[in-house]
């Protein structure tokens, strides 16, 4: 069953936030939540969670609407990290996995293996004031999956980290998802979407954009890129008939086109011209569609 | 354990471990000690100085002997000295400090004695005073004597007039019942506000803690605000409980202990004699409903701020509810009975300190504090229903936030449609 958000809409006064969104999300499956800022990721999320209820629609999980009672199935990493400072970081741990109906000694157990898996075992006995912003995130990171929730719902979890520690994160990631748990996240960064999900959907000013499997979308996007090095001039492609997008580099030129026969026709007519060091038909990038469908206004 | 338990018992448990709170419990313990004991203190610091030594010139030859007598009656630990040289001599051995001052003397045309007092000071005024107090008895003497009146005759002229008086209510409070009541309710009633300030502050600002370091989002995913908001308020009444409790008991012991050494004085004068049970209770309630109003109030008032710095402006209005009311209660301490003060005792805000000063001073039917706590209790029901609206809308929003405004749009999050 997963989860399944049918028809949201969410008001604020005349504001929509969030603008009938229906979504399907399968069990086991990471799906990805791509969008700029303001567009409706958090608002989401919050309705997945009960925080706020949706002005209309339904968001059920496994044929459940989401509220308090469900709430040690669930985890969640909120956009705006947030742990007490003051307190260390054993004490809050356990305060909060107990919240999510933990007992103490898992949590304490839990907790030994979570701190040695990212090779911060010292860290249990300091506050988390004395910790770096990265280290912090790490352990908000603890905070989310330390109850082993069914449905995991990360809002923007690898922002202000440094590559090691993302590369870190995301293979924890991709162990829980292995395991079996539902993945929701949001990302400004479409490279660990791409890399990551099946599923994904772009929202833009609170409504859904593209929604889909990665490939799916893709495929359905039509158009592919063209990667050409050559040791002649290539300009003249740019007005190429089928040629939507083009853009100059050092050794050659790569252009946005609308179907693989366009590569044929680019192909036939540079063929002689002189040598050509590299012809690549790539599969278009995420960040392509996503600018595409969201403007280019966006970044 | 149920979350409800886990975060009373958190909130508990991490707000009596902290510096602060234990800082401040140690330092009124400390005054509590040192204000009970103050009699034993002043004791010990006046021991060193065996009375008080003054210089007498006598110009007359024959004030001084029976001034001294009266002295006697009056004071024992001042010391008449008569003083064999000039007045300038005098002077320098008042400001060597041979002697605390140096009165001069003399009698009138009318033979009635008159004097002049010098000293390093006059800022202390009982000891002039007491010499004051003796002369004048000289001076009347002398004058009775001068016009013929027999002893009997002025006995008769400074007998004290009859005058009784009985009050027709039953159970009415005399006047030094009043006076007892006074002091004792005084001193709740400043018992009662600062502990409603100290802990409705404390509830705020733990409040605005979670949220501007932004662990509230996380709570409120695993525990419904309401309950989080109750089992706060709870978490903090227990502490505040924890530590009238310490107060109370150690003031009570140190009273105790003090009062069969010294009868009378300070502690009778405060009502500390034999504390009526009643008050005693009526004190503890009020405490508890005005503790719980204001907590109810600081808690989604703390909700609707994203920065720490923005409590204490946002929580203002509260407080100066709080010392109006307070200021209320001292000026009806001396006029108990005005309508004014029966008015505003109905008002919930101020039903906490107003009718527990009515009911501590008054002798007041048993529905009079009756209603009040009804009335208190209804508006805290009322207002923890509508806190906890707010506070469920308040706790998700951030960004300026220090007007009332933001109150409607707190609700506005929490609706469904």
């Amino acid at each position: 069953m997963g989860l399944q958000l049918e028809h949201v809409t969410k008001r604020f006064g005349n504001f929509t936030a969030v603008n009938d969104l229906s979504i399907s999300i399968p069990e086991k499956e990471m799906f990805g939540f791509l969008g700029g800022n303001g567009a409706g990721k958090t608002t989401t999320f919050r309705m997945i969670l009960g925080l706020i209820d949706a002005s209309e629609g339904e968001i059920t999980w496994d044929g459940q609407t989401i509220d308090y009672s469900t709430s040690p199935l669930i985890g969640y990493l909120p956009e705006e990290r947030g742990l007490y400072p003051k307190l260390k970081v054993k004490d809050q741990i356990v305060y909060l996995a107990r919240l999510r109906g933990m007992q103490k000694q898992d949590v304490l157990k839990e907790l030994d293996y979570w701190l040695s898996r990212f090779k911060v075992p010292e860290y249990a006995e300091k506050k988390v004031e004395e910790l770096s912003k990265g280290n912090q995130q790490k352990i908000q990171f603890i905070t989310a999956v330390i109850h082993k929730p069914k449905l995991l719902i990360l809002d923007e979890p690898f922002s202000g980290l440094d590559p090691v520690n993302v590369e870190q994160l995301k293979d924890a990631v991709l162990e829980l998802k292995n395991n079996g748990t539902t993945i929701v996240f949001s990302s400004h960064r479409m490279e660990h979407v791409e890399e990551m999900c099946e599923h994904l959907c772009i929202m833009h000013k609170g409504k859904p954009v593209v929604q889909g499997a990665l490939k799916e979308i893709k495929r359905a996007f039509g158009r592919k890129n063209l990667v050409i090095h050559a040791d002649f001039s290539l300009e003249f492609l740019k007005n190429y008939p089928g040629v939507t997008r083009s853009r100059q580099t050092t050794e050659g030129i790569h252009l946005q086109i609308e179907g693989e026969e366009i590569a044929e026709g680019i192909l036939k007519e540079i063929v002689g011209k002189g040598f050509i060091r590299k012809f690549v038909l790539e599969e278009p990038s995420l960040n392509d569609i996503f600018i595409e469908k969201v403007g280019a206004s966006y970044e | 354990m149920n979350n409800f338990w886990i975060i009373f018992w958190h909130t508990y448990f991490s707000k009596i471990k902290t510096k602060s709170f234990i800082i401040t419990s140690l330092i009124t313990l400390v005054l509590i000690v040192g204000l009970t004991n103050m009699s034993k203190i002043i004791d010990v610091f006046s021991d060193d100085e065996q009375g008080e030594k003054v210089a007498v010139i006598d110009q007359s030859g024959e004030l001084f002997a029976p001034f001294k007598e009266q002295i006697k009656t009056i004071n024992k630990d001042v010391h008449l000295q008569l003083f064999e040289g000039s007045e300038a001599e005098g002077e320098k051995a008042v400001k060597n400090d041979e002697y605390k001052g140096l009165l001069i003397l003399s009698q009138d045309n009318e033979n009635l004695p008159v004097a002049s007092y010098k000293a390093k000071s006059i800022a202390d005024s009982t000891l002039p005073a007491t010499l004051q107090q003796g002369l004048q008895q000289i001076k009347t003497q002398a004058a009775a004597e001068q016009i013929n009146l027999s002893q009997e005759q002025l006995g008769k002229l400074y007998e004290p007039v009859a005058f009784n008086k009985t009050a027709l209510e039953e159970n009415a409070k005399t006047e030094e019942e009043l006076n007892q009541a006074r002091g004792l309710v005084y001193v709740l009633l400043f018992v009662i506000y600062f502990a409603v300030v100290m802990y409705a502050n404390m509830i705020a600002m733990e409040v605005a803690t979670e949220k501007s370091s932004r662990v509230m989002e996380i709570l409120i995913s695993s525990v419904s605000p309401i309950k989080q908001m109750f089992a706060k308020i709870l978490g903090i009444a227990l502490l505040s409980l924890t530590q009238m409790a310490a107060f109370l008991l150690i003031g009570y012991y140190f009273v105790k202990q003090n009062l069969e050494s010294m009868e009378g004085g300070f502690f009778e004068f405060f009502g500390f004699g034999d504390i009526p049970v009643q008050t005693i209770i009526y004190a503890v309630v009020f405490f508890i409903l005005g503790y719980f109003l204001y907590a109810t109030l600081a808690a989604f008032l703390g909700s609707l701020v994203s920065r720490i710095e923005d409590v204490q402006q946002m929580i203002t209005p509260m407080t100066i509810m709080i010392v109006a009311g307070f200021m209320i209660a001292m000026v009806g301490l001396n006029q108990p009975e005005t309508t004014f003060i029966t008015i505003t005792s109905y008002i919930p805000f101020f039903t906490p300190m107003l009718m527990f000063m009515r009911v501590g001073m008054l002798t007041l039917p048993a529905w009079e504090p009756l209603l009040g706590i009804a009335i208190l209790l209804v508006t805290i029901v009322v207002l923890a229903i509508f806190g906890a609206r707010v506070y469920k809308g308040g706790v998700l929003m951030y960004g300026k936030s220090n007007s009332f405004k933001d109150i409607k749009k707190a609700l506005q999050l929490t609706k469904n449609k």
